[in-house]
């Protein structure tokens, strides 16, 4: 930290400091939501491993063209769109309020083409038979984990891109600080990160060589 | 601005280069999972891979989008050896049992 924080940073928690890390309560507070919702991510993550161990015949749905091209392109679009963020993010910082806004939407559009993408995938299996209770392999649990775990992280991805637009419109009229766009950057990161388990996971551990 | 958020704005390095840098080696990684993938590896050694590339990516996250790298030591140590340890505890309750289900299986 640098010599000229002011003392209330500067006491050590011990003494009195009244912020002892340093960071604002919003950021704190997105922090400890993460945390939570990445405990709930690894309990589905473990209950999808743990049923797929326990069944004989797990099925292997995804071809290499087009599902694991497809899932490798929301994972692009996902990792992109965490980029332009940080960038945003920085120019925030900065205090260029018109570059924070363009790098907001472009993180926004990278939200949106994942959505996209992964709902047309969605509508694939769909057609197949594959529903959340049932499908022609006669594992009906592969539905059940692979939309439960894939339906949780697109609902993040939603209420992330609608968190975004708000916080994009908000900021361009003067309403949020830097910091506001900061926190809504570590969540939509947080989502970016669920993803870098869940795309292994599910789809590249599921490949089908037979077609 | 206030005093406080001059002092909570003060640490915030990182440059575009270094974002991208990340980017980048993030991008590769995933490239290279699914190479292994596309190149038939048995399961077991690619469970073990892949989550250590997983880990990998995640850790890039956190240290760099994510600012913990530029935190403070103690946010960090508040908040990662919980949420790791509560994440063991549940591994604790998975592994015997599923591998115990895994030799149940009918052959």
């Amino acid at each position: 930290m640098s010599h000229s924080e002011p003392e209330f940073v500067a006491n050590s928690p011990w003494s009195g400091g009244t912020a002892p890390f340093a960071v604002n309560s919003k950021k704190l507070g997105m922090w400890l939501f993460i945390v939570s919702d990445s405990l709930t991510f690894s309990a589905l993550l473990i209950a999808y491993a743990w049923v797929r161990l326990a069944t004989p015949e797990w099925p292997r749905p995804f071809e290499i063209w087009p599902a694991i091209a497809k899932s490798t392109l929301m994972t692009v679009a996902l990792l992109t769109s965490s980029l332009t963020m940080v960038l945003g993010v920085a120019a925030a910082n900065r205090g260029d309020r018109k570059k924070t806004v363009r790098y907001l939407w472009l993180t926004i559009v990278g939200g949106l083409a994942f959505i996209v993408l992964h709902a047309t995938e969605w509508v694939t299996l769909i057609h197949e038979g594959v529903t959340p209770w049932s499908n022609p392999w006669g594992v009906p649990l592969f539905g059940g984990t692979f939309f439960g775990l894939t339906g949780l992280h697109m609902l993040h991805v939603t209420i992330g891109v609608l968190y975004l637009a708000f916080i994009s419109v908000g900021y361009s009229r003067g309403k949020f600080k830097p910091e506001d766009v900061e926190v809504s950057g570590l969540y939509w990161h947080f989502v970016d990160l669920v993803w870098m388990f869940i795309f292994p996971m599910v789809y590249l551990l599921s490949v089908n060589y037979k077609g | 601005m206030t005093a406080q958020s001059d002092v909570l704005d003060a640490h915030k390095p990182g440059s575009t280069r270094l974002f991208v840098t990340i980017w980048v080696v993030l991008l590769v990684l995933t490239f290279v999972e699914v190479f292994l993938a596309y190149e038939r590896v048995p399961v077991n050694i690619m469970l073990t891979v892949l989550i250590g590339l997983s880990l990998i990516k995640a850790a890039l996250i956190m240290s760099y989008f994510m600012h913990l790298r530029f935190e403070r030591l103690g946010l960090f140590l508040t908040l990662i050896p919980a949420m790791v340890f509560c994440i063991c505890m549940m591994l604790i309750m998975f592994f015997p049992d599923s591998v115990r289900l895994m030799h149940m299986r009918p052959q």
